[in-house]
């Protein structure tokens, strides 16, 4: 993934939380946390489960419909960063060749199966991840997570930090740019530039850190970024976690997949 | 090294949330205390500074493969253990939240293995007694790359043993140390260099810097003990890897993981011939057997597949394949039916 891509990628993410839909408008705290449960329960099926955890697509396939977020957008996002997941998984077909199903003349062994397991897993955690930043914007869950106990330092931490990856990204931009139009070839690209560029960035950033300090005193900053949207939980947010919290029982704990597939196979005959 | 949430189990992710939540709140209170409100907005910003320098690739010399900052190892050394700790955290939370880089659950994984090790283990015990007053730039070249690989070793084992015992992989405990420890040892041999490299550019452009950063925290009198404790920790961390290396370049794991990896070979042969070898390691080595650890071992999988498996008879799979197709075409239809219902609308 190039430089420029990763950087609007960022900032495609961060539009996409402007909208003012159903999912948009819920309280952030309730957003999180139903993110939280959601993929709890979406990791504790065991190692072998894939027919269970299909009916939980239902999930992101909502919040993608009702937040009018594009879902190839979230697909993308999804596949390039799979590597790792695929990586390890992939091993699980050719160590666990135990046969432990049929399916029209082709055995399946067990490892293929926990394989697919790992990979639906892994769909439903990341897509799920990224739309709570997509239907919440990053500061609304920064704040959320501040009300839900976390150290507001830490909060300040996130919110700056998010705040200067935009300025600092643009920086850093320009200067790969600056050292790949005075490089030719390989040279340029060596470990040498690369420590010095990095060292400027540097100096530059704690430069602009004694900066942004004296402004932020000069407005009164007393360590603490408090946020101004006073959102109290509403009956539209408790129905939601209440929806959720059913959805996520209901899933977990009953065969509803199979049940469906008999009743199909009986119509059928 | 991301560690993501499909490879992990509750009980794992759950308990590195824990320990990383401790971590922070312990970090965040010793921060309030002892720094000025200069502080936070430098964090911040630094925060943001290393996702920049990440962006920013190099070729490593001689490979030609291009590598970039991790940023863990030279965040301790300018900021100190607390505040690093707390800028990683924070750069490993919005990498979960926006790159999908690890999940929300691994996130507590991740923190663990990439910020902990460098701040509190590499950091004090073996940075700061080896650069000593940090004036010779030798000194910080031997100190960075023994604590960035020390810092980095210790993650990537992390990494195995978190997935290891959320038991969601089949890798064997052998090959998949085989697999992490060495590329990491490479990884951390060029963190090393790079951080070493950062810090004494900076200290000979602007030594005032370095100096006002590091003046609060003194290192006081317990330079001598510190220097024993990180004698030992470099032992331990030595004969540990020195050892793992020996259990796991058996002749026949070598070879074997090695056309594993490289796909060459005939794969199911393979398994069978090697797995009496594998076994016989694996009792010698085995710890916590209750977990997934066994490779090839044929009898107890079949056990653990059919405990995890209810329904082998064929019309269960069969229902269940029928039910999840229809369940996916009904997700589908309701999402799509939602969305032109909604475009009509406005």
């Amino acid at each position: 993934m190039t430089f420029d891509t990763h950087y609007f990628d960022i900032g495609r993410l961060d539009r996409l939380s402007y909208k003012n839909t159903f999912v948009h408008r819920l309280d952030p705290r309730v957003k999180v946390i139903a993110t939280m449960l959601f993929l709890f329960t979406v990791i504790s099926f065991p190692k072998y489960e894939v027919v269970g955890l299909v009916p939980f697509f239902l999930f992101p396939a909502l919040l993608m419909a009702i937040g009018e977020i594009s879902v190839r957008f979230i697909l993308r996002k999804v596949l390039l960063v799979s590597p790792f997941a695929i990586l390890i998984g992939v091993f699980n077909p050719l160590l666990d060749t135990q046969t432990i199903a049929v399916i029209s003349g082709i055995p399946i062994s067990a490892g293929v199966v926990s394989f697919l397991s790992i990979l639906l897993k892994f769909a439903l955690t990341v897509s799920t991840a990224l739309l709570l930043i997509a239907t919440t914007s990053f500061p609304g869950v920064c704040h959320a997570l501040r009300r839900l106990g976390l150290p507001s330092l830490f909060v300040s931490q996130l919110l700056f930090l998010y705040r200067y990856i935009f300025v600092l990204m643009e920086e850093a931009m320009r200067i790969t740019r600056a050292r790949d139009m005075r490089s030719f070839g390989t040279r340029g690209s060596g470990i040498r530039v690369f420590v010095r560029l990095i060292g400027t960035l540097f100096v530059k950033t704690v430069d602009r850190a004694e900066r942004i300090y004296y402004a932020m005193l000069s407005r009164g900053f007393k360590g603490d970024i408090p946020s101004l949207g006073r959102t109290g939980i509403k009956a539209a947010d408790l129905t939601y976690l209440t929806a959720t919290v059913a959805f996520l029982a209901v899933f977990r704990f009953y065969r509803v997949t199979e049940g469906i597939g008999r009743l199909a196979q009986g119509l059928m005959q | 090294m991301h560690m993501a949430d499909a490879l992990l189990s509750p009980a794992v992710g759950t308990a590195l949330w824990a320990g990383t939540a401790a971590v922070t709140g312990y970090a965040s209170k010793r921060l309030k205390r002892e720094i000025d409100d200069r502080m936070i907005p430098l964090m911040g910003v630094l925060g943001a500074f290393i996702f920049a320098a990440q962006m920013i690739n190099f070729t490593i010399p001689g490979t030609g493969s291009s590598g970039h900052l991790a940023g863990g190892m030279i965040l301790a050394i300018l900021l100190g253990s607390h505040a690093a700790f707390l800028v990683m955290a924070s750069v490993l939370t919005v990498q979960a939240l926006f790159f999908a880089d690890g999940g929300l659950l691994a996130v507590g994984c991740n923190i663990w293995n990439m910020g902990f090790y460098a701040c509190f283990l590499a950091y004090p015990f073996i940075y700061k007694p080896l650069a000593g007053s940090g004036q010779k730039p030798a000194r910080i070249l031997v100190a960075s790359l023994v604590s960035a690989v020390v810092a980095l070793q210790l993650g990537a084992f992390s990494v195995v043993l978190e997935t290891l015992l959320s038991g969601k992989s089949e890798l064997p405990f052998n090959t998949f140390v085989l697999l992490m420890q060495p590329t990491h040892l490479a990884i951390g041999i060029v963190e090393g260099f790079v951080t070493a490299g950062i810090i004494n550019y900076v200290r000979s452009a602007r030594p005032e810097l370095l100096e006002c950063m590091t003046m609060p925290r003194p290192l006081g009198a317990s330079v001598s003990l510190r220097k024993i404790l990180a004698m030992f920790v470099v032992l331990a961390v030595i004969t540990g890897g020195v050892l793992s290396w020996f259990a796991s370049t058996h002749p026949d794991g070598l070879e074997w993981s090695i056309e594993k990896v490289t796909g060459k070979g005939e794969l199911p042969e393979m398994a069978q011939g090697i797995a009496p070898v594998l076994r016989r390691i694996q009792e010698k080595t085995a710890f916590l057997p209750d977990y997934n650890f066994k490779p090839a071992g044929n009898e107890p999988k079949k056990e653990a597949a059919a405990q995890a498996w209810p329904g082998i008879e064929a019309g269960t799979s069969a229902a269940g394949i029928i039910g999840a197709a229809i369940v996916l075409g009904l997700i589908l239809l309701i999402g799509a039916g939602i969305r032109s219902f909604r475009g009509r609308d406005t």
